[in-house]
């Protein structure tokens, strides 16, 4: 069952040729056997067990969806009532949250089984999912290599189909550079499509959730549970969530206008192996029907700049919650409030949460917040028009997802800036507030390519049109890494 | 911009945050390469250009100001580090 995508899984139950508990106990398995890739920092075999019963029951009842009884897990970002939420720090290694974040409520209510929650990089900051607080996860495609984060946990465990699909979140790119090197399909949708309501904070302006999953069909089947309105969270969009699968038809690519950014093929540092990928995916689309255009989006290289000052000022605001008084680590014997203060936070998070908290207050300090703050906010507008531009002329932009293939551990730790220069084609599409996924694009040295589909605000539809018509066309979407057991 | 171990701890004390002597040389150096690497902003022209706080330009919706949460005051404080008669224990402010 293990390599079934979430509709064939759908199809599979809704026959009758294995009950959601079967399935689930086999899933759980798959994950203890597979414990070398470190993707989960929590199992809650218990509540999966009695969730995946509760889905056999709602079938017999005739009252089944297309996720009813599928396994899926949580990036460790999303509050789960009951069970620990990490955010894969020390900060919150024992925070048990008294409440569900909305999209864990919403797959839950759509009868989806929650397996377990997901390693990532320590409160969603990073490239390589080497920052978290319990360890590296391994790429199964070269267990020597990183999977990308943030969501690496969420990537791995779905390219190694332990999981037909996961949740993950995007602040920079935390969904679609790991999807690209791990091989799977990943969507940040329209900045306020999801509610982030329960979902711990990083950079509130940039922070979106979203589907990771092998093919572009069941993105559109999690992101329809996903998605909607939800008044608890005040950037949340109030707009109807079209019907993505049936949006799917059999694939939007006749016609489509395609955008091929200048910037993004003639970038430096990017390995000729993916672009050799990409250009191979665009030819597809091409002989598929597709109208290629080349067009400019010139701001393209200041993208990386303003992201880091923008998301370590937000995030040194949103992190500023966490002082050991209310939830999370608290340091032994404080001699005094700001002894406990500092102490609490020194000691529960990491190196790179601390250097982004320190660029973010720097930032934001009297003296420097209008050349830094202030300046990356205009630049960030003029990036945005870039895309408001291109968007006149094409219908979606196309690209490499990130510059390489999977690196080895370690090949970047020790450098912020070339760790960040990781994220460089997928940073502007956040500070834009636009959707954006990535596909299975072929492989340069054994090790996958992502192909980047850019659309226009709340255009999921088409880019998951547009995505499922590349899948129908290529098969790199069903390769998978052989693992042993 | 170039930072010192001096500054480290300044900025450290604002964000309130205690870190190790033995780091300071270090968080010195990155600090110093991220600033020189966001620094390239200061040569863009960006006069006339508006700061863009919301991707999508939306103000911040307003709800009715009434009451719609109940009380879970101990389920709240059944996680903090340490409470007492329904309230956050801290080391003594006032002597």
């Amino acid at each position: 069952m293990h390599d079934r995508t979430i509709a064939e899984l759908g199809a599979a139950l809704e026959r009758g040729e294995c009950s959601s508990v079967e399935l689930t106990r086999s899933t759980l398995k798959a994950i203890e056997q597979a414990t070398e890739l470190n993707a989960f920092i929590t199992l809650t075999p218990e509540t999966a067990m009695a969730e995946a019963a509760a889905a056999d029951a709602a079938r017999a009842r005739g009252e089944a969806g297309p996720l009813t009884g599928v396994p899926i897990a949580h990036k460790d970002i999303f509050c789960t009532e009951g069970t620990r939420t990490s955010c894969a720090s020390r900060m919150l290694d024992g925070f048990v949250p008294p409440y569900d974040a909305f999209v864990v409520s919403q797959l839950r209510a759509a009868g989806a089984v929650s397996v377990g929650k997901t390693n990532m990089d320590e409160f969603a900051m990073g490239s390589s999912n080497e920052t978290s607080w319990y360890g590296p996860v391994r790429n199964p495609w070269d267990i020597g290599t990183v999977p990308g984060g943030s969501s690496g946990g969420s990537a791995a465990a779905v390219a190694a189909r332990l999981v037909p699909g996961a949740t993950g979140t995007d602040t920079g790119g935390s969904i679609r550079q790991p999807a690209a090197l791990t091989g799977i399909s990943g969507l940040k949708p329209t900045y306020g499509r999801v509610s982030r309501y329960g979902m711990i904070a990083f950079a509130s302006s940039l922070d979106q959730a979203g589907p990771m999953a092998t093919t572009a069909e069941d993105l559109a089947i999690l992101l329809q549970a996903m998605a909607g309105f939800d008044r608890r969270d005040s950037t949340c969009v109030d707009r109807p969530v079209p019907d993505y699968r049936a949006a799917l038809g059999d694939g939007g690519l006749r016609g489509l206008r395609v955008g091929l950014p200048r910037e993004y093929f003639e970038a430096d540092g990017v390995d000729s192996e993916v672009t050799r990928a990409v250009e191979a995916a665009v030819d597809a689309l091409r002989e598929a029907g597709a109208e290629i255009r080349g067009i400019s989006l010139p701001n393209t290289s200041l993208a990386v700049p303003v992201y880091y000052v923008i998301a370590p000022a937000e995030a040194s605001s949103n992190l500023s919650r966490f002082d050991g008084v209310r939830y999370g680590h608290r340091c032994d014997d404080p001699a005094d409030l700001e002894d406990l203060y500092k102490r609490s936070r020194g000691e529960g998070f990491g190196e790179e949460v601390k250097r982004r908290i320190m660029v973010g207050t720097y930032a934001l300090s009297a003296g420097y917040y209008d050349a830094y703050y202030l300046k990356a906010q205009q630049v960030r507008r003029m990036i945005r028009d870039d895309f408001a531009r291109a968007f006149d002329e094409v219908d979606v932009i196309a690209g490499p997802t990130a510059p390489s293939t999977a690196f080895a551990l370690g090949a970047k730790s020790d450098d912020p800036v070339q760790m960040y220069l990781s994220d460089i084609f997928t940073i502007a599409v956040n500070l834009a507030g636009l959707p954006a996924l990535s596909v299975p694009a072929g492989f340069g040295g054994g090790r996958p390519v992502g192909l980047q589909l850019i659309g226009n605000h709340f255009d999921e539809a088409r880019l998951l049109g547009a995505a499922h018509g590349y899948q129908q066309l290529t098969d790199w979407h069903t390769r998978r890494p052989s693992l042993e057991g | 911009m170039s930072i010192d171990a001096d500054e480290v701890a300044q900025i450290a004390h604002l964000a309130r945050l205690a870190v190790n002597a033995e780091d300071s040389q270090a968080h010195a150096q990155n600090l110093s390469e991220i600033l020189a690497f966001v620094e390239r902003l200061g040569a863009v022209d960006t006069s006339g250009v508006e700061p863009l706080a919301h991707p999508l330009e939306m103000t911040q919706r307003l709800r009715p100001d009434e009451v719609s949460e109940e009380d879970q005051r101990e389920r709240f404080q059944a996680i903090a580090p340490l409470t007492e008669d329904g309230h956050y224990l801290v080391p003594r402010v006032i002597e």
